[in-house]
């Protein structure tokens, strides 16, 4: 059976960088540094790739949300073998549920038969775009994927769980979020790169999907986390033993 | 209108971070306690003598007796109108429902607090925990992850709370649990444990984290592990402490062989005393330690286990 993938993508601060907080305190200055794919979501465009390598999805669909920029994060997804890209563009702040509801409207012009995403983007750190997006389509859900195995008109999902893994069978459509184990994305090549630039990105807006994506959720500020004064170096493992015993009384 | 928490339990124990979270729900309103499983009756008795807790709310059925998320946040939902808030932990199963019962109700989740400024406002880490964010929220019932660490759990006993059974809705057949692998071990859950001693890319492969083994056991500690370590496949990845991992924050963290990525101390950092090994002695590990020893680590440890045998 054909089988269509659905991938959003998210434009985040590369992973590398380390952010600082604007000295207002209105928020997290953002400018002028380096963008990049949020890493999870690169795991989850590689997973989808590899589902084409062997015959079991025939088309890979990116979708990316948010400023027009992010139409370079739909390249580097197409670069690495997604088909298409599709952008919706806006510049409202995009909060998961609006997300969600964005996506849902994509997946119902697009009826993939799986959508694959990163458990969590590595800006605001909530973890909830996947389940929110299965919930709004009625879908089951494969959260924290280690293992993905596509049998038939089900998906078998090994899950990262406290305490081990889960694995959980789920009927089609479905959707997966990613965990780190799951592969180790690909670079592109040259060559792909090139070829990325002639595939097709189609934009589309909120009001054309019907959605409102005013956010739920007012930043009142923003501050730096408290810093940890460094403590002292000790000359030997008796020395170190002595001080939790008797300073730190912890042990 | 009180708040409801999500407890997860096993062999009829309430898990520690639950407790954090009624622990947070305490500071919101009156707290109802719920208990979903197979069967849930000495889950719900464990509950009911939480200290805080105004009501246990019993949900039993088949469908409930794994937390798939479909099940659990369809309960939610069929009770949330009762509710100014919906609390669970941001455990792994936390992160899994909570949203899913948001988006259900049209609400926006706050993932994983670390402090609450008011009924509508909270504090949360974003960026790795590189800075914090204080969010207000518009929507009528708040769905909220709290962050384990950042909240003393209330204790397991000193309550004595009715309990309620309450209806389950109809289970959706589209997901079913196959099976779990959890890693058998006698020592305390990363989260919980009062003492944590953690291995990095320094400890070179599996088999040398053996050597924190003597340690964790004389110290009743749990093990676990930077991301480097887990990516380079030294141990599973439920051992992670980090951003991407589990946030921990015992009384006494050892970090041996972690250099202190900015993702590591993310997961760290709360901890009451941190103790660093590390043969680098310019290690970032260091700027958040309170004790720092610049050693090797294969001479280190057997030297740190015989000391410790040594009674004081």
């Amino acid at each position: 059976m054909a089988m269509k993938v659905l991938v959003p993508v998210k434009r985040v601060v590369d992973f590398n960088v380390k952010v600082r907080v604007k000295t207002d305190g209105s928020g997290v200055e953002t400018t002028g540094l380096k963008m990049s794919m949020n890493p999870f979501d690169e795991i989850a465009v590689e997973e989808a790739i590899r589902l084409k390598e062997k015959g079991l999805a025939t088309e890979i669909v990116a979708v990316s949300l948010g400023v027009a920029a992010c139409s370079e994060t739909l390249r580097t997804a197409l670069a690495m073998g997604a088909d298409r890209g599709i952008l919706v563009e806006t510049e409202v702040e995009l909060q998961p549920l609006a997300v969600a509801k964005l996506l849902k409207a994509v997946a119902e012009r697009e009826a993939p038969r799986l959508v694959i995403l990163g458990k969590q983007a590595i800006d605001d750190d909530m973890n909830a775009t996947g389940q929110m997006l299965a919930a709004l389509l009625g879908w089951p859900q494969g959260t924290f994927a280690s293992r993905l195995l596509i049998d038939g008109d089900g998906a078998v999902v090994t899950r990262e769980v406290d305490g081990g893994l889960e694995t959980v069978s789920l009927a089609l459509p479905a959707v997966v979020t990613t965990d780190l184990r799951l592969n180790e994305p690909r670079y592109a090549s040259l060559p792909n790169i090139m070829k990325a630039r002639r595939k097709p990105i189609e934009t589309l807006t909120p009001a054309a999907l019907g959605v409102d994506p005013t956010p739920r959720l007012t930043l009142v500020s923003v501050a730096e986390p408290p810093h940890r004064q460094a403590g002292r170096k000790v000359g030997s493992v008796a020395e170190l033993v002595e001080k939790l015993r008797t300073e730190a009384k912890v042990i | 209108m009180a708040v409801l928490v999500l407890l997860e339990h096993a062999e009829g124990v309430i898990k520690q971070p639950s407790r954090s979270a009624v622990a947070a729900a305490g500071r919101l309103g009156e707290v109802h306690g719920l208990v979903a499983g197979a069967a849930a009756g000495p889950a719900a008795a464990a509950a009911s003598k939480l200290p805080g807790v105004a009501k246990v709310l019993t949900a039993e059925d088949a469908s409930l007796a794994h937390p798939l998320a479909e099940p659990l946040a369809a309960l939610l939902v069929s009770l949330a109108r009762g509710y100014t808030h919906l609390l669970a932990a941001a455990t792994a199963a936390g992160k899994n429902v909570m949203p899913r019962a948001a988006a259900l109700i049209d609400v926006q989740p706050i993932s994983d607090i670390s402090g609450i400024v008011d009924a509508a406002t909270f504090i949360r880490p974003i960026y790795a925990g590189n800075a914090l964010a204080t969010v207000r929220s518009a929507d009528a019932t708040k769905v909220i992850t709290v962050r384990a660490a950042s909240f003393d759990p209330v204790p397991a006993e000193g309550g004595s709370a009715p309990i309620e059974p309450v209806a389950v809705p109809a289970p959706d057949q589209r997901s079913r649990f196959v099976s779990a692998e959890l890693s058998k071990s006698e020592r305390p859950e990363l989260t919980a444990a009062r003492v944590v001693i953690s291995g990095g890319r320094g400890m070179q492969n599996g088999e040398n984290f053996k050597l924190l083994e003597p340690i964790a056991d004389r110290l009743g500690a749990a093990i676990g592990a930077s991301r480097a370590a887990v990516d380079a496949g030294f141990v599973s990845n439920d051992h992670q402490v980090g951003q991407t991992g589990k946030v921990v924050a015992p009384d006494l963290y050892v970090a041996v062989g972690i250099s202190g990525a900015i993702q590591h101390l993310a997961g760290m950092k709360d901890s009451k005393v941190i103790v660093a090994i590390n043969k680098d002695g310019e290690a970032p590990i260091f700027q958040v330690a309170d004790y720092g020893l610049v050693a090797d680590l294969f001479t280190a440890l057997p030297e740190l286990a015989r000391e410790l045998e040594k009674s004081p």
